[in-house]
């Protein structure tokens, strides 16, 4: 059951506010303190990834963010209407291979290395990056 | 919260100091103040990071971006940083092996002194 929708245009100065839609709701939801910095972060990552895909490719369409609580589990999904691109997950330790544009595939790696479970989707349209965390006993939103 | 920037000169070294959250929106003006240094010709700079709230991976990539630079220069870029949330994403990444790590500007200093 979706608990909250959100979509903003594909500015930079939205994924703040994504991000703290997202605590909120996560803290609500009962994921631990400890791990609201890792939520904060893994989806601030993946608005950004949207928000500049969405600005190479489709800068008028809007970015979507689905928050759920679902048996046990919050879950978020991103979804961008940007064509997708081959995904990369390269270790990045020469730094003559680093370039701010290949900084792109950093944030599928810091995603990757904080969210609890992470599945990233081609779509008819675009991506989903579907993200999940244990929740407890959150406070009751309805 | 925004983003406030920094910097001073303490003999070769210059000093940035950031504050707040380093983000895609508030990344760019921290790259422009990287880049204004090192064609001041400031090439070996630390970036105290103590104050910083919220990294993700477009800062990564200004840090990246502004190491090359100064490496270009046989320059320096390091870091003082000790909150764990921030580590971690340098961790996860593999950026603990390009940077310098310090967990002071004073012991920061000294490392860069013993380079001389």
């Amino acid at each position: 059951m979706a608990t909250v929708e959100l979509t903003f245009s594909a500015l930079p100065a939205h994924v703040r506010t994504a991000r703290l839609v997202a605590t909120a709701i996560a803290r609500r939801t009962g994921v631990e303190e400890s791990l609201l910095d890792e939520v904060r972060l893994a989806v601030g990552e993946a608005c950004s990834r949207a928000v500049e895909a969405h600005r190479a490719h489709c800068p008028g369409e809007p970015i979507r963010i689905e928050l759920r609580d679902d048996a046990g589990r919050f879950e978020v999904t991103v979804s961008d209407h940007a064509p997708s691109e081959e995904i990369q997950q390269e270790k990045p330790l020469d730094l003559g291979m680093l370039s701010d544009s290949f900084m792109t595939d950093f944030g599928l790696a810091v995603i990757s290395g904080l969210a609890d479970d992470v599945e990233v989707l081609p779509t008819p349209k675009g991506t989903d990056i579907r993200m999940s965390w244990p929740a407890g006993k959150g406070v009751p939103t309805s | 919260m925004d983003l406030k920037l920094d910097h001073h000169n303490e003999d070769r070294l210059t000093i940035v100091e950031v504050e707040g959250e380093i983000d895609v929106y508030t990344a760019p003006r921290l790259r422009e103040l990287l880049i204004d240094l090192v064609n001041k010709g400031n090439f070996h700079l630390l970036v105290n990071m103590e104050k910083v709230d919220f990294l993700d991976s477009t800062g990564l990539g200004v840090l990246v971006g502004g190491l090359k630079r100064v490496r270009a220069h046989d320059g320096s870029l390091e870091l003082v940083c000790t909150q764990e949330r921030i580590l971690k994403i340098f961790r996860i990444t593999g950026l603990t092996k390009v940077f310098g790590i310090y967990a002071s500007v004073d012991e920061a200093k000294e490392a860069h002194g013993k380079d001389k």
